[in-house]
């Protein structure tokens, strides 16, 4: 069998997994399981374009993901009214005046001779900057969070249709992604000259911090209250259940209106992402077939060597760290979107890191179609896991008792072997098939 | 007076709470450190192993406890640790043996490694939560206070209180005698010895017939050790979450790094540096302050620099200061 016939036949299997799920359980769970999935192929894209083409050891994806999240926020939802009024200059304007600072003391740093007289007046720059910054972004964001906090308290997006504009949403993928950037390009010139377990511990801080000012910023999200209600840009199941013609074509079919209304909309998303997918999919490609994609595995073979040749090292893995990371910020703005709400506690290193990482593992590290793979088969299971597994313990403890201790201690602890799973599945595929499923070319 | 009263309130708040902190911080570090050294991997394991020792302390506690023995005035749980500390030896070593000799054996690249220890880090996790859950538990008894702040008080005519809490100095005391008896064991030992010269030099050690089997399975041991007792320090004095355990991951490498990676003497001034500062950058300064200023400057704000949910970004930002300006850390550790 040639490989391409193996990978064909490996996506073959992953749909027909998909569908035993569907028919197993329901076609909604199925659909539902083909979104995430398709999500978690994305961000799989993104960390593989890292660390299969250049090698960077990026473990904070989760707050690119989030940084997504918040771009959705900010693009889709309506502006608080009176909030920008009563602290949005303030708030805007502290923060400029704290970037002024770190801007105002590396010039300082640069400028000067080092010697005593330069760190005190750093110092004094830092310091004075610092409590500047708090007088007056202090006053802006208590402004701002004191307008009904019970339903807003923050500053709310710029969309100021709404509902009526869902297509808002949409926008808010590629501006998710642009975030995503910017702040990849801040850690990146940081982080990146030093060596990879060093960027590795430095971008697993930086998420922490996105995702701390996240949950403490209510100005800016609302923080641990959580913004639900963000419109979308496919239909809603109640106004589908409403529209004559679409009743008539679904009982054509013979579903019911409910159901009918649930997959259209599940298939819309389906619909959208696929689309971003092979988009981002086509654009890895041809990155890799190109001149630019070589250059990038010969810097990720021999650094010193392509150094040699002249290849500026450093910046190529900017480039890439940022493109990288602003994939990851799409994939962030879809999930938000298709769950609706932005939850700053929802999001768990475990799950939006080190399971993407898992993905780009499993499915084998440098190839796009192995990420891909990874990122729906990795999601699939995590997400049928469990069920799966409580299935698997109540089969195996059946000769016990209904109420033995141990296995109603075992169903009750069904939900983190899935961790273990995840462990096992990305040791045993280390040790034995290290290059993936589908290995790279 | 005033000023003996900011000194208490200092001390109080900050002072001994981060001495306390620095202490669990540093020997979580250490774990951290000896590994890099010797294994030459960043573990990022660590910090479930230490939640996995916490664990096992914490069953055999219970297991004590149902069996009526206590340790007196001291938590039980002091009591359980040798033995904890035992069982997570061998877990570490099962591990070393089923995963990571494979690749030892293969000269793999260190990122491998890492990669490795993430896929551990899924599994340790895993079983935590499996036998034990993901929630708070508290396993300490005994007398909680030395020193109440109330007794405190009445004794000096302060008006601010001290309080010293036992666990407190069952930190100190413990982690003093841990780190006495690792600088002794590496110093004075044959075997400790032997582990530092595998740690400079990996080639020049084998060549003098250092079996580098034992080096590794010695160190797994002293990890296991320092892991379980840091573990079951920082639960004693705060609380058991699985997920706490896991995020403690970020200080822990913080002090690792800032103190340089490979050497013990800086992990453990990492671990500190990284305490204090965290402790000052969050606390509200209001109280201290307003003793030491006159009436007339006295003020209503906290003081507070930054929030503590921001204490991640505190270690994170000495982090990044330290990796700027001196990469290899504050004692010149090693770099892979």
């Amino acid at each position: 069998m040639t490989s391409s016939m193996k990978n064909v036949s490996l996506f073959l299997g992953m749909a027909v997994l998909i569908a035993i799920t569907g028919h197993l359980n329901s076609w909604n769970y199925a659909l539902t399981i083909v979104n995430f999935g398709l999500i978690s192929a994305i961000m799989a894209l993104g960390v593989n374009l890292q660390w299969g083409f250049a090698g960077l050891f990026n473990i904070g994806v989760m707050g690119f993901v989030a940084l997504g999240g918040l771009a959705t926020v900010i693009l889709s939802m309506p502006p608080t009214e009176g909030a920008f009024a009563a602290g949005g200059l303030r708030v805007f304007g502290g923060l400029a005046l704290g970037a002024a600072t770190i801007i105002a003391a590396i010039k300082v740093r640069r400028s000067m001779a080092p010697g005593r007289r330069r760190t005190i007046i750093l110092l004094a720059v830092l310091i004075g900057g610092f409590f500047i910054f708090r007088w007056v972004f202090d006053a802006g964001v208590d402004a701002i969070e004191s307008i009904n906090p019970a339903s807003t308290g923050y500053l709310g997006g710029i969309n100021t249709g709404g509902k009526d504009r869902g297509w808002m949403t949409l926008l808010a993928w590629p501006i998710g992604g642009l975030l995503a950037a910017g702040a990849a390009w801040v850690i990146g010139k940081t982080a990146l000259g030093l060596r990879s377990d060093y960027l590795a511990i430095a971008t697993l801080g930086i998420s922490e911090i996105i995702i701390a000012v996240m949950k403490n910023e209510d100005w800016l999200a609302r923080g641990v209250k959580n913004v639900s209600g963000i419109p979308r840009p496919v239909a809603y199941e109640v106004e589908l259940q409403q529209d004559q013609d679409f009743l008539q074509r679904a009982g054509d079919i013979g579903l019911d209106p409910v159901m009918a209304s649930t997959l259209y909309v599940k298939l819309s998303y389906s619909f959208l992402f696929l689309i971003v997918l092979i988009t981002l999919l086509i654009l890895a490609e041809l990155a890799l077939k190109s001149p630019w994609g070589r250059m990038m595995r010969a810097i990720r073979d021999n650094e010193d060597a392509a150094e040699a040749m002249g290849k500026d090292v450093k910046g190529r893995h900017l480039q890439i760290f940022i493109l990288g990371s602003a994939i990851c910020g799409i994939a962030g703005a879809m999930l938000t979107t298709v769950e609706g709400q932005l939850t700053p506690t929802s999001y768990q290193p475990l799950r939006f890191t080190f399971l993407i990482w898992v993905m780009v593992i499993v499915g084998g590290s440098g190839n796009n179609f192995g990420s891909i793979l990874g990122g729906m088969f990795i999601m699939w299971l995590w997400l049928i896991a469990p069920e799966a597994g409580t299935w698997i313990v109540q089969t195996i403890t059946s000769p016990l008792a209904e109420d033995h201790w141990l296995r109603l201690h075992l169903l009750g602890s069904v939900a983190h072997m899935r961790l273990m799973t995840m462990g096992a599945i990305m040791l045993l595929v280390l040790r034995f098939r290290p290059n993936g499923l589908i290995p790279e070319r | 007076m005033d000023a003996l009263n900011a000194l208490v309130a200092f001390a109080n708040f900050v002072f001994i709470p981060g001495l306390a902190y620095g202490a669990q911080l540093a020997m979580g570090a250490l774990g951290v450190t000896l590994i890099y050294g010797i294994l030459r991997f960043s573990n990022f394991a660590h910090g479930d192993t230490m939640a996995f020792g916490t664990m096992v302390t914490i069953l055999l506690t219970w297991g004590l406890q149902s069996l009526g023995i206590s340790f007196g005035p001291l938590p039980t749980a002091l009591l359980a640790l040798p033995f904890a500390i035992g069982i997570t030896g061998l877990f570490l070593l099962g591990t070393d043996r089923v995963i990571y000799k494979f690749y030892r054996a293969q000269k793999v690249k260190p990122v491998i490694l890492v990669i490795v220890a993430m896929g551990v880090m899924f599994v340790y996790n895993g079983i935590v939560r499996f036998i034990i859950g993901p929630d708070d538990i508290g396993f300490r008894d005994g007398v909680s206070r030395l020193i109440s702040p109330r007794e405190f008080k009445e004794w000096s005519g302060l008006a601010e209180g001290l309080g010293l809490r036992t666990t407190t100095v069952i930190t100190l005391v413990t982690a003093f005698i841990a780190m006495a008896l690792l600088f002794w064991f590496l110093n004075k030992t044959r075997t400790g010895k032997s582990m530092r010269a595998f740690s400079d030099n990996e080639d020049l050690a084998l060549l003098s017939g250092i079996n580098p089997e034992r080096v590794v399975m010695v160190t797994w041991m002293i990890v296991a050790a320092l892991a379980t007792t840091a573990g079951v320090l920082y639960g004693l004095d705060k609380s058991f979450k699985a997920f706490t355990y896991f995020q403690l991951l970020l200080p822990i490498f913080a002090a690792a790094i800032v103190g340089g990676l490979g050497s013990p003497q800086g992990a453990i001034a990492g671990g500190f540096v990284i305490a204090f500062s965290e402790v000052t950058v969050t606390y509200a300064w209001k109280k201290v302050y307003n003793y030491l200023v006159p009436e007339a400057w006295e003020t209503t704000s906290l003081l507070q620099l930054l929030s503590t949910d921001y204490k991640f970004a505190v270690s994170f930002g000495i982090l990044i200061i330290v990796l700027l300006f001196k990469p290899t850390g504050i004692f010149k550790g090693q770099s892979v």
